[in-house]
């Protein structure tokens, strides 16, 4: 055999936007998949098993993050891979310091406590944003429908958690204390009139009320997102704090895409500095700032910086 | 009356048990629901509601709670 042939040819556009992570073993590597919201057509599942079975070894790994991950491919089958995941419409994912493939949970259209179309939210991001060089670090975008919060918004660099808020029609009232008795947050109670008194300082925007209501009295005056700004984990985790409420779902990826200018800015010639790490050295104003520039009417008056926690091992590096 | 206690049964299954009873009544019927208080009078009104009957009222008595609803449509 000719030196000329042992030469493995491997089409490196395909790695540009990484998503191929090496492995122990000599040769092997995971293919991370792009799924963005983690919700897979059937059809594209079965590609994907297909692939799986013709180029792994038997499994494939379920990522935390919503991601089908390929394990045990050899890099020499990368093109082919890459090639018929296609036929099926399967992309592959990213990892580095890109924007990621956004998580969602299963949104408004089947599930009872969502709010907001957190799918389509997580296919718009994907769709505009994915891929997306930060110069800096990872950068992460997850949707949750509501308070409840399953997908963690807030460990996200930038985290959205569907929201309403409630407004009471007296007048289709029947004071049937329905709306009381759900409250989670003790923002509602029955007063001596048998009327419920809203207090807005409690709510945490969850629309409990208004779903049990049996008159519709409680109506929705604002809907869109809550978003918190800073969140990750790892050895040093953050939770993200609070920039914006109830913006409308329509503006998600004008919001994302400002609040990367100010971290790609900011960031340069920090080195490999996360988005929260970065807020808690400059302080949360100058983004508040540039942030209520463009959306006045969501962000916040004031807020504070990404809040560390305590994880009790190792000692954290202090951001200079 | 139709009253149907549900005390002492757990989320989802009273609300599977509220939905089998309500499968022996005719629209426009009233029936009471009997509910503990947490998760079962937090939850089950709402997703009743969500089913299509019409909620009228729910009072608490004696460390229980009555819900009134009328059933919707088939």
């Amino acid at each position: 055999m000719s030196e000329q042939n042992k030469k493995t040819a491997i089409d490196l556009n395909n790695l540009k936007a990484g998503g191929f992570i090496k492995e122990r073993g000599k040769d092997l590597f995971t293919v991370r998949l792009r799924v963005p919201g983690g919700r897979l057509p059937v059809e594209r599942l079965k590609k994907i098993a297909e692939v799986a079975e013709k180029y792994g070894q038997g499994a494939v790994h379920l990522s935390v993050r919503q991601s089908v991950e390929l394990i045990n491919i050899n890099f020499k089958d990368f093109d082919a891979v890459v090639a018929e995941l296609g036929e099926g419409d399967q992309r592959v994912a990213s990892c580095g310091a890109r924007i990621r493939v956004p998580t969602a949970c299963g949104g408004c259209e089947y599930n009872p406590n969502g709010l907001v179309d957190t799918q389509a939210s997580a296919l718009e991001v994907d769709r505009t944003l994915f891929g997306t060089p930060t110069g800096h670090h990872k950068f992460k975008v997850g949707f949750a429908g509501c308070p409840f919060d399953c997908p963690k918004s807030a460990i996200n660099d930038v985290g959205f958690q569907g929201a309403v808020l409630p407004e009471l029609h007296a007048g289709d009232c029947i004071g049937c204390g329905l709306c009381a008795k759900t409250c989670s947050d003790g923002a509602l109670v029955m007063g001596d009139d048998q009327m419920p008194h809203f207090n807005p300082e409690k709510c945490t925007w969850c629309g409990d009320c208004l779903k049990v209501c049996p008159t519709e009295a409680w109506q929705a005056a604002k809907r869109g997102y809550t978003v918190r700004i800073g969140g990750k984990w790892g050895r040093y985790p953050l939770v993200g704090t609070l920039f914006a409420t109830f913006l409308p779902e329509n503006q998600v990826e004008a919001f994302i895409s400002e609040v990367l200018a100010w971290y790609v800015e900011k960031g340069t010639g920090r080195g490999r500095v996360r988005l929260g790490d970065l807020i808690i050295q400059e302080g949360p104003e100058s983004l508040l700032a540039r942030l209520r520039t463009k959306f006045p009417e969501s962000v916040v008056d004031a807020t504070i910086a990404p809040q560390i926690i305590n994880t009790q091992v190792g000692t954290r590096r202090i951001p200079q | 009356m139709n009253v149907i206690d549900l005390r002492g049964v757990t989320c989802p299954t009273n609300f599977v048990k509220a939905k089998l009873a309500l499968e022996l009544v005719e629209t426009g019927e009233q029936v009471e629901f009997l509910l503990d208080d947490g998760e079962p009078v937090k939850n089950v009104p709402r997703s009743l509601k969500a089913e299509g009957h019409k909620l009228l009222g729910l009072k608490e008595v004696e460390g229980h709670y009555v819900l009134t609803l009328e059933k919707g449509a088939e």
